[in-house]
């Protein structure tokens, strides 16, 4: 490297540094705090200045970086090595996740802790699943998923409180609630192009939530809905006392009653209705309405003048995943047995989003591993928790800008016309 | 109708706030064609700048129109800076990109400036005292007093002035002239020899310290900020833009009117919890109906 390449970068540190300095300066250097009546500004040069000083260091190792000559290429050979491994070896993947999940309640290490991470993630793997069909399938940006998630909660919550059905007749009337919500949303507003779409549905998630918050002869406004009915197991409550006349679950199987059954069997509920969404889309994709998405996703102009109606196709995907949303949702609200509007904003919908996207938009391996890495590390974090939004941001910004096409890119056609051209 | 005369004042100054903030979008839209999901949080960050100058200002006793002026200023110098670092890392790498991959690097980086102004500056809400307070009072003699104060009339004539200013800027001067001509064609206008990356960040810079503008005078306004205001502000912005036709800048201050009236008359008169739908609903209803809003120009898909 020429000595006048390192002034220069020297140089071009320095004024990183300035920015930085306007950056940090007032926002963190300055922390407003009340004290008594107004307010007062505490400073907190020295955390400026580190974090200047990171910025100048970061500056100046990837201008060296930039100025070498042989390409630092290991992390992308890596990356491209793991999508190829995942691609080929996709089905084993497949098989010894499910497998893994299968037996994971019972390993040895697998406690009441571990099994809450383990069903919230599989909750957003299922959501993420959801959100695939829309957002990876047919390539609309929905930014308002959570609406959907809302109304599958809230109608599970609804209908068990006030009719007293059980778990298996409201699961599928919230999924139609939630479709018929995801019809009525899409029907006037997918003629509008993509971002235009992803306001919008921003919107209906906004909307949806303010509703829940102010109608409060049905929703019971900011408090929410609590008592919601817990799941039996096919008519097997998991209680420790059963009502007179019924058996619980424990007593059935002649089992030491212990709290471990009923999340046990929220695990395996959350897995099977995870596998079906998963499932279901790897079958659709193959019909003539999956293609359809993905030739929507690829070419719009052309897909309507080789006859494809949009409008109809983009319903149908749109309806599909706010049904799962739904399903997820009753799930939601059986698993917590209380629920209100707080569950569902918009930085729900943003995670959501995040996972599709993050794990490579049309890929459903990409979807577990997305939401594994998302969740998982935040949950590692947890002491962290007001830098872990920071990250997460960080994280989607960072992924546009070096991947776009996600961490397992897969915007390969299912079917091709003359088989897999390699 | 005195109260009716009071809730379009109240909506004309809300208004001018919104059609502040709305500039930014349509001029990003305008030049690169993405809707900038940050810039909503760009004006809360300007919010949280003026407040704080103007606590260090507040105690070191200076006149008032000095004050104001200083922390416009300053507000101003460092929201740019904000708009210009979003710009060059998360919106600059992705030209050329997919369509959707600056709107999801946009989301990135409205949760990170969220949440760090979160950490940085505390989750409570900031409240503030009244810095101009008083106003002029009409119809004495009826039952309902319209009260214009002297806050909001400053408010207007602040966004008359550099609405001017800006007006001149984009129709008069060769940064404009350079801009214009970037909305039109980029390729052509780099092979004419005008530095199409310097323009795109000068836009940034200018809607980043309009916005800021908007943030200060919602600190005046509303006396209370937190983090969260961004979001809200943003989405409402982002309407009045798509409402006056997206791209077209005096479009973006008539749609910003609009929808400050359309939320100040729906507060007094239909439900004031209901008001954030009132928006969202305007929004929906508009790009349904009328995609190119009132001042845009219809958009032609090419194969």
């Amino acid at each position: 490297m020429e000595k006048k390449d390192i002034i220069q970068s020297f140089k071009d540190s320095l004024f990183t540094g300035f920015i930085a300095l306007a950056l940090f300066g007032p926002i963190v250097g300055l922390r407003t705090a009340s004290k008594g009546e107004g307010l007062f500004i505490t400073p907190q040069w020295g955390v400026v200045f580190v974090l200047v000083g990171l910025c100048i260091l970061g500056r100046f190792l990837i201008n060296l970086n930039s100025a070498r000559t042989t390409e630092f290429t290991i992390f992308s050979k890596l990356a491209s090595k793991f999508s190829a491994i995942t691609e080929d070896k996709a089905k084993h993947f497949a098989i010894t996740a499910i497998l893994f999940a299968v037996v994971f309640p019972f390993l040895p290490f697998t406690d009441r802790y571990f099994m809450d991470v383990a069903i919230m993630i599989l909750t957003y793997i299922m959501l993420g699943w959801g959100l695939n069909i829309v957002v990876g399938l047919a390539g609309l940006l929905d930014l308002g998923y959570v609406a959907f998630y809302a109304v599958g909660a809230y109608s599970y919550a609804l209908i068990a409180t006030t009719f007293g059905w059980s778990f298996w007749i409201c699961l599928p009337l919230a999924g139609l609630f939630a479709a018929f919500f995801g019809i009525l949303l899409g029907f006037p507003v997918l003629r509008l192009r993509g971002d235009y779409l992803a306001i919008v549905t921003l919107g209906f998630g906004e909307i949806i939530r303010i509703i829940l918050i102010n109608w409060y002869e049905v929703t019971n406004g900011p408090d929410g809905i609590t008592g919601i009915p817990r799941p039996s197991f096919f008519g097997l409550p998991f209680k420790r006392s059963p009502d007179e006349g019924e058996t619980s679950f424990h007593l059935f199987f002649n089992l030491e009653y212990s709290t471990m059954h009923r999340i046990i069997f929220l695990y395996y509920l959350i897995l099977v209705l995870a596998l079906i969404t998963n499932y279901f889309t790897l079958k659709i994709r193959k019909l003539p309405v999956g293609r359809a998405w993905e030739a929507l996703r690829e070419d719009e102009i052309a897909c309507k003048s080789l006859g494809v109606n949009p409008t109809n196709t983009k319903l149908t995907a749109f309806a599909i995943g706010a049904m799962f949303g739904g399903f997820a949702g009753s799930f939601f609200a059986t698993r917590q047995a209380f629920i209100s509007p707080e569950s569902f904003t918009f930085i729900e919908s943003a995670i959501i989003v995040a996972i599709v996207v993050l794990g490579g938009m049309g890929s459903q391996t990409g979807v577990v591993l997305a939401s594994i890495f998302l969740i998982g590390i935040t949950e590692m974090f947890r002491d962290l928790e007001q830098y872990r939004m920071i990250a997460f941001g960080g994280a989607m910004v960072l992924i546009m800008v070096f991947k776009p096409k996600g961490i397992l890119a897969n915007r390969k056609p299912t079917i091709l016309m003359h088989g897999d051209k390699k | 109708m005195e109260y009716f005369i009071q809730q379009l004042v109240n909506g004309i100054t809300l208004g001018s706030i919104y059609g502040l903030i709305a500039i930014g979008y349509t001029m990003v839209y305008g030049i690169i064609g993405m809707i900038n999901f940050a810039h909503g949080d760009i004006f809360m960050i300007g919010a949280f700048v003026a407040l704080i100058s103007f606590i260090i200002f507040g105690l070191t006793g200076v006149a008032l129109p000095i004050i104001l002026l200083l922390v416009l200023l300053i507000a101003m110098l460092f929201t740019a800076c904000y708009g210009w670092t979003v710009e060059k890392l998360a919106y600059k790498p992705l030209r050329g990109s997919f369509r959707l991959a600056p709107l999801i690097s946009a989301l990135g980086m409205s949760i990170v400036l969220q949440n760090y102004v979160q950490v940085a500056q505390g989750a409570r809400v900031k409240p503030m005292q009244p810095l101009i307070s008083g106003g002029l009072e009409f119809f004495k003699n009826s039952e309902f007093v319209v009260t214009v104060s002297y806050l909001q009339i400053f408010i207007v004539i602040l966004t008359i002035i550099l609405m001017g200013i800006f007006t001149y800027l984009i129709t008069k001067t060769d940064l404009g002239r350079a801009q214009r001509a970037c909305e039109q064609d980029r390729t052509m206008t780099a092979l004419l020899g005008i530095n199409v990356d310097r323009t795109i960040s000068i836009t940034f810079i200018i809607g980043s310290s309009l916005a800021s503008v908007a943030g200060m005078m919602f600190v005046l306004y509303y006396g209370v900020i937190d983090f969260y205001i961004g979001f809200l502000a943003g989405i409402k912005a982002f309407t009045a833009a798509v409402l006056g036709g997206i791209g077209s800048l005096p479009g973006a201050m008539l749609g910003g009117l609009l929808i400050g009236l359309i939320e100040t008359m729906w507060s007094g008169y239909v439900s004031i919890e209901y008001k954030d739908v009132a928006a969202f609903s305007v929004l929906i209803i508009v790009l349904i109906f009328f995609p190119t809003g009132f001042l845009g120009k219809p958009d032609i898909e090419k194969v």
